[in-house]
C-alpha cells in the first residue's frame, strides 16, 4: 500500500501554517489510495514535540531528524535524508510547501530521485497512475492542468489554499537519523536575519494592505502600515515601484517578480494595477482599491473601490476599521 | 572565471492569452517574445563579474527550438562571449527532463559558476537550475538577491519570509537569481552589431523520458466586474458594511 510523505516545514523549532497545509492535502490524498500518512519533520533537538500537532491533523507517522546543526535549514543534509526516506519506503507522493525553503529544497530531492515535480500548485487528484495537478502559468493568466506520472510524484503546494483540517490520531513517531553529516555541508546557512517576531507574512496574513506610488514618498508608507495594525491580522505589501525606488524592501513586492498572494482582503492603496502587480494579487478573495484615479485598472478587479485622495480616506478607513473592531 | 548563464525565452505577459486548439498550450500567434526577466538579472550578474575581471568568459544556453537564437543574440549583445542553442521542437513543461539536458552540456565545462534566473513567468515551476546543481553535484543557492565572491567562495543573501538568509558556498557553484540583485543592461548599438559575429553552436537536446505533461491549459474564471462604490472619506461608512456583511473579512 502506497503511502504520502508531506514534509513539515519549521521556523525557530514550531511548524509553520502551510506545514499542516501540507499534511492536509496529504491526508486527502491519502484517503483516496487508501494509503497513510508520513510526516517528515528535522531540526534541532525537541523538534519531536511537533509530532503531536502533526498528529492533530492527520499524520500516522512522523519522521523526526533530530540534531543540533539542523537549527537552521540545511539545504544539503535536509534534502539528502527525504530523498533516502522516500528512497527506503513505499510512496506515491511527496508534498512539500512553495515556500522560500521548500522552493529550494524540493527540486533538490526530485533531482536526487529522478521523479517529476510541479510547484505552487492549487489542487492534486488522482487519475489512475498519475497525480493530476492544476498549477497557474503565464503569471496567474493561464491555468495549467498537469499530469505527474513518475513515482513518487513530487508536489509543491501553494500556500494558503489547502485549509488546515483536523484530522486527529495518535502518531506513531519514528526517529531518522540525517542521511549526510550535516555538519559537511557544503553550503552553509550562517546568519538568519528576522523581521520583528509578530510581523506577518504576506504569504500566511489573512489580510493584505499594499501601497503604490500614490503614498508620494517613503514616509508616507505609516497610512499603510497603521490601517495594516488597525486590521491586527494585517501584513504589509508594496508595488515594483516603490521597492524599486528603495522606499520598502524587495521581501515586500507584491507582482509577477515578487510574492504571489491570495488573502481573504486585498487592499490596494495608492496602486494603478499594472499587469505585474495584478499577478501576484488577483486571486485574493476580497479586493478594495484606493485611488485618485478613476481610470485605474485597479478598479477593474477591485470588489469595491473608492475613488479620491487616500490622505483623506486611508486615515478615515483606519479609524473606522478600529472602531468596528472595538465594537468586536 | 568561466560562467554558464542558463536563459529561457518566455512571451511577453502583457497580454491576454488565447488557448490553443489543442487545448494543452497557448496560442503562440501574436505573441512578442523576450529573455525571461529573472534570466537577464543572471546575464547581468555574470556580465558585473566580467566588468571586473577581463578574462572571464561568458556562455549563455538556451534549450527550445531556433527562435531561441534571438534570446541568446540579446544576451550576447549584452556582453556575453558565446552561446549555445540546445535545440528541441518546443520547450517542454518537464523541469527535470530540461535539467537534464542542460547537465549534460554543462558537464565537464569547467565552469567556475552556472547562473539561472529563479524561475520563468511562463511555466513558472522554478525547479531547473537546483535540479542541474544536484545533477552535476555541485553546491546549489536559490534565489539570491545578493552575491559577492571572494577567491573560491561565495556569499548570497536570500529573501525568505518575513527575513533574510545570509549563505556562504565554495566554488564552484550553481545559483538561482531572484529581482533586486541588479537591474540589467540594454545591448548597445556596439554590442548588438559585435553580437553578430559571436559564435553560437546549437546542438540537439539531450531531454530524454517526460514524466511531467501539461494535458490541459484554460484561462482562469475572470473576476467579477470591479465596482466603484463612492468617492472621498464619505465612502469609508459604506466600504466598512460592505467589508463585514457582504464580503465577511472584516
Amino acid at each position: 500500500m502506497a503511502n504520502i510523505l508531506a514534509f513539515a516545514e519549521t521556523r525557530g523549532g514550531e511548524l509553520r501554517k502551510i506545514a499542516l497545509e501540507a499534511v492536509t492535502a496529504a491526508r486527502t490524498l491519502a484517503d483516496t489510495i487508501g494509503g497513510q500518512v508520513h510526516a517528515f519533520v528535522a531540526g534541532a533537538p525537541g523538534i519531536a514535540k511537533a509530532a503531536q500537532q502533526l498528529g492533530e491533523y492527520g499524520a500516522d507517522v512522523v519522521v523526526v531528524v533530530e540534531h543540533a546543526a539542523l537549527e537552521k535549514y540545511n539545504p544539503e543534509a535536509i534534502a539528502a535524508t527525504v530523498a533516502a526516506r522516500v528512497q527506503g519506503g513505499d510512496y506515491r507522493a511527496v508534498i512539500f510547501p512553495t515556500s522560500a525553503l521548500g522552493s529550494d529544497l524540493a527540486p533538490r530531492v526530485a533531482a536526487k530521485l529522478g521523479v517529476g515535480l510541479v510547484t505552487d500548485v492549487t489542487d492534486i487528484q488522482v487519475e489512475g497512475d498519475a497525480l493530476v495537478v492544476r498549477h497557474p502559468v503565464n503569471i496567474g493568466k493561464v491555468v495549467a492542468t498537469v499530469r505527474i506520472t513518475s513515482k513518487p510524484a513530487l508536489v509543491g503546494i501553494r500556500a494558503n489554499t489547502f485549509t488546515p483540517k483536523q484530522s486527529p490520531r495518535t502518531a506513531t513517531v519514528e526517529q531518522m537519523q540525517p542521511a549526510s553529516d550535516p555538519a559537511a555541508s557544503r553550503v552553509v546557512v550562517k546568519e538568519v536575519k528576522l523581521g520583528s517576531g509578530t510581523k506577518l507574512d504576506l504569504g500566511e496574513a489573512p489580510v493584505i494592505v499594499s501601497g503604490g506610488r500614490g503614498l508620494k514618498a517613503a514616509e508616507n508608507f505609516k497610512l499603510v502600515e497603521d490601517l495594516a495594525a488597525a486590521f491586527g491580522n494585517a501584513a504589509v505589501g508594496a508595488t515594483r515601484a516603490v521597492t524599486d525606488d528603495g522606499w520598502r524592501s524587495h521581501s515586500d513586492q507584491i507582482g509577477q517578480t515578487g510574492r504571489l498572494v491570495s488573502p481573504q482582503l486585498y487592499v490596494a492603496v495608492g496602486i494603478s494595477g499594472a499587469i505585474q502587480h495584478l499577478a501576484g494579487m488577483r486571486t485574493s478573495k476580497t479586493i478594495v482599491a484606493i485611488n485618485k484615479d478613476k481610470e485605474a485598472p485597479i478598479f477593474k478587479v477591485a470588489d469595491y473601490g473608492i475613488v479620491g485622495d487616500l490622505f483623506e480616506i486611508v486615515p478615515a478607513l483606519t479609524a473606522a476599521v478600529k472602531e468596528a473592531k472595538a465594537r468586536g | 572565471m568561466k560562467i554558464a548563464v542558463c536563459v529561457k525565452r518566455v512571451p511577453d505577459m502583457d497580454v491576454r492569452f488565447k488557448i490553443a486548439a489543442n487545448g494543452a498550450s497557448v496560442d503562440e500567434a501574436g505573441l512578442k517574445f523576450d529573455m525571461n526577466d529573472f534570466d537577464s538579472w543572471a546575464v547581468e550578474a555574470a556580465l558585473q563579474i566580467k566588468d571586473k575581471d577581463a578574462a572571464t568568459e561568458v556562455v549563455v544556453i538556451s534549450l527550445g527550438p531556433d527562435a531561441v537564437q534571438e534570446t541568446i543574440r540579446k544576451a550576447l549583445a549584452m556582453g556575453a562571449d558565446r552561446g549555445v542553442e540546445l535545440k528541441t521542437d518546443h520547450i517542454p513543461f518537464d523541469g527535470f527532463a530540461i535539467a537534464r539536458a542542460l547537465a549534460s552540456e554543462l558537464q565537464g565545462g569547467g565552469y567556475d559558476l552556472i547562473l539561472f534566473g529563479k524561475q520563468s513567468a511562463d511555466s513558472s515551476n522554478g525547479v531547473v537550475g537546483a535540479m542541474v546543481g544536484e545533477l552535476l553535484g555541485l553546491p546549489v543557492v536559490t534565489a539570491i538577491s545578493k552575491l559577492d565572491i571572494s577567491g573560491s567562495t561565495g556569499t548570497a543573501k536570500r529573501e525568505i519570509e518575513g527575513g533574510q538568509e545570509f549563505v556562504e558556498f565554495p566554488l564552484p557553484a550553481v545559483l538561482t537569481i531572484d529581482q533586486g540583485l541588479n537591474t540589467a543592461r540594454y545591448p548597445a548599438l556596439k554590442g548588438i552589431m559585435a553580437a553578430k559575429k559571436k559564435p553560437l553552436e546549437v546542438k540537439p537536446a539531450q531531454l530524454g523520458d517526460q514524466t511531467v505533461t501539461v494535458s490541459r491549459m484554460e484561462l482562469p474564471p475572470e473576476r467579477a466586474a470591479g465596482r466603484i462604490i463612492g468617492e472621498g472619506a464619505a465612502a469609508v461608512p459604506e466600504l466598512v458594511r460592505l467589508l463585514q456583511t457582504e464580503a465577511k473579512v472584516l
